[in-house]
């Protein structure tokens, strides 16, 4: 820097405030530079090259149109050989094969995948394994820059023209909204550079805003950025399935017994119908004896949102929300906030959100007799699941409990050995089933206050056996050594690896 | 018991099985058998099919069964159904053996 190169003020005070010619800027924020015509001008822009890491964010859930729409034309650009760092995939990314055949994707990093794409990956359709990391394994990572994004493209509902994005759009009613933007402010604070793609160009300033114009290189104007009825899921229905009731009840026992609910407790539930049924047995308790909870974290439903409209709840975190109910009430609350993915559950940050939780209830799809939990691989060995928040919450948590039927079909779901360790056993506490619950032995504590409260317990060995009597014994899966993913725990260290599956024993 | 017709059995729906029974080209039984549960519980089907067969005295069948994830009691019931129904027999004692 040339000390002498530095305007004086006597210059700037003569000549206009820091502009060369002396004009002054029109106030109306019009032309930022920001806005491009298309996609294709934004890869041009953003320099994207062969070999750079890209990303997407998965708020818009099965309704995505944002991922096919930039790797088609990343496609037709001739760009190859890039990383997909997507906060999650889901089975509307089943077009992503074509571009893994074509040599435009080599690899992927992901919470988790469905569909044909996760089908295929379990068949081996990649040379270089799939990384699965927890959304706050994936937050941390991007924050410590070992997983480093080049360029993030990152859909929006709503967008500025300087680059102010969210996730709901206050000038238009019944927009195209998702709520939090949560797993989507991390990529747009550390990318180098970033893309809004959005259907709804509004007014400067689009406050409050989930991603800060600062953070925002380029702005695409599109005609969809996704399919309404899948980003809007609509309110979570609740269940009726009397087998999930009664596991959703017994769960709420252990929970009202354990100590972790008393006046100002904070609660994470998990997606799946027994878990979100577990927070309808809490609130009467929370009624009938004047509780409240001080938060509400995670992914956001409308029956936390309603609790929170009643004031049973404070405040609620929000880092996705799940249903049309809880993106309305992300607009409408004050005290329902849009958070980020570190803030959520980042490992190296005391601050973590997941740290102040009382309890949590989880679903799974496999648990097993050392509380092991797998809720990314089916019981024939292909993905279908995504890690989420699971072994965030479940470490973070002072009670994390994991609800799930015995058997779903002939399928057990207690069994001898988890296809996948996801979340590890020395962090699940009490399993509960709709044929007894067993807390984990580690957590004695747990047990005496059980006893005392008269809750009945049986051990996991118990409920395996049972589900054994009912199902038969499976035959062992068969794999081939040839690893297709690999699996990371919270603080991105390897907890398990998932094997080709063995057509050849089909 | 003698097949001497195609019957079925059972629905397509999730945890159960439908059984499709006809007279064999070749002597005994020959089973077609496709599993949501095929890795794991597949030869375990198989084996209760040949069982419940078995039992009902069914020595020549081609059996066509598509599963979806049905426990053993289901398999068993809707392989009964079709062998009675592709024998052109109702004769069948539903009641549990004492």
């Amino acid at each position: 820097m040339d000390i002498s190169k530095i305007r004086h003020i006597d210059d700037i005070a003569q000549n206009g405030p820091f502009l060369p010619d002396g004009t002054k800027q029109k106030g109306n924020m019009g032309d930022s530079g920001k806005m491009l015509e298309s996609i294709h001008d934004a890869i041009v822009a953003t320099g994207l090259k062969d070999g750079m890491t890209i990303s997407f964010h998965h708020h818009f859930r099965n309704g995505d149109y944002i991922v096919n729409m930039v790797l088609d034309e990343i496609a037709k650009m001739g760009i190859k050989n890039l990383t997909v760092a997507a906060s999650s995939l889901a089975s509307c990314h089943a077009p992503m094969i074509e571009h893994i055949k074509n040599g435009v994707v080599t690899h992927i990093e992901t919470s988790g995948m469905r569909g044909e794409l996760a089908e295929q990956i379990s068949r081996g359709l990649m040379d270089f394994p799939v990384v699965f990391r927890s959304h706050g394994g994936r937050a941390a990572a991007i924050a410590r820059g070992e997983l480093h994004i080049d360029v993030a493209f990152l859909g929006a509902p709503s967008c500025d023209p300087l680059g102010n994005a969210n996730g709901y759009n206050r000038d238009e009613e019944g927009a195209t909204m998702c709520g939090s933007l949560g797993y989507a402010k991390v990529d747009a604070e550390y990318a180098d550079k970033v893309v809004i793609i959005t259907d709804h160009v509004v007014p400067y300033p689009n406050t409050p805003f989930g991603i800060p114009a600062v953070q925002v290189d380029y702005i695409v104007p599109v005609e969809n950025i996704g399919d309404p009825a899948g980003i809007m899921s609509g309110a979570t229905r609740f269940t009726k399935n009397p087998k999930e009731l009664l596991i959703a009840k017994a769960a709420a026992e252990v929970i009202m017994n354990s100590g972790y609910f008393y006046d100002g407790f904070a609660m994470q539930m998990g997606s799946g119908g027994a878990s979100l049924a577990t927070v309808r047995f809490l609130r009467e308790r929370m009624e009938q004896e004047n509780i409240h909870a001080h938060f509400a974290l995670g992914g956001i439903t409308g029956q936390i949102v309603e609790m929170h409209e009643e004031g049973l709840i404070d405040k609620i975190l929000d880092v996705q929300s799940f249903d049309l109910q809880a993106a309305q009430s992300l607009k409408d609350n004050r005290f329902h906030a849009q958070i980020d993915g570190c803030f959520y559950a980042g490992y190296d940050d005391n601050g973590a959100a997941v740290n102040a939780l009382d309890f949590v209830v989880l679903s799974a799809l496999e648990i097993d007799t050392d509380f092991n939990v797998n809720v990314l691989t089916g019981s024939d060995g292909v993905i279908r699941g995504a890690i989420g928040g699971h072994p965030d919450t479940a470490a973070g948590a002072g009670l994390s409990v994991v609800v799930g039927p015995l058997t779903r079909g002939r399928i057990p779901t207690v069994v001898k050995e988890v296809n996948t360790v996801v979340t590890p056993g020395s962090i699940v506490d009490v399993f509960v089933t709709e044929q007894g619950i067993a807390v984990n032995p580690r957590r004695q504590d747990i047990i005496e206050k059980m006893e005392a409260a008269g809750i009945e317990l049986t051990d996991i060995e118990t409920l395996r056996e049972k589900a054994e009597k009912i199902v038969g014994k499976p035959d062992p899966i068969k794999h081939l050594d040839r690893v297709v993913g690999v699996v990371l725990y919270r603080d991105n260290t390897v907890i398990d690896q998932i094997k080709q599956i063995d057509e050849s024993a089909l | 018991m003698k097949i001497i017709t195609t019957a079925s059995a059972g629905t397509m729906e999730s945890s159960d099985i439908i059984v499709r029974i006809e007279p064999a080209e070749k002597p005994g039984i020959e089973i077609h058998l496709t599993s949501s549960v095929m890795q794991q519980f597949g030869r375990q089907i198989e084996e209760a099919i040949r069982g419940t067969l078995g039992n009902l005295g069914v020595e020549d069948a081609r059996v066509e069964a598509v599963d979806k994830g049905a426990l053993d009691c289901t398999i068993k019931a809707r392989v009964s159904a079709a062998a009675f129904r592709a024998a052109k027999r109702n004769d069948y004692d539903w009641r549990v053996k004492q």
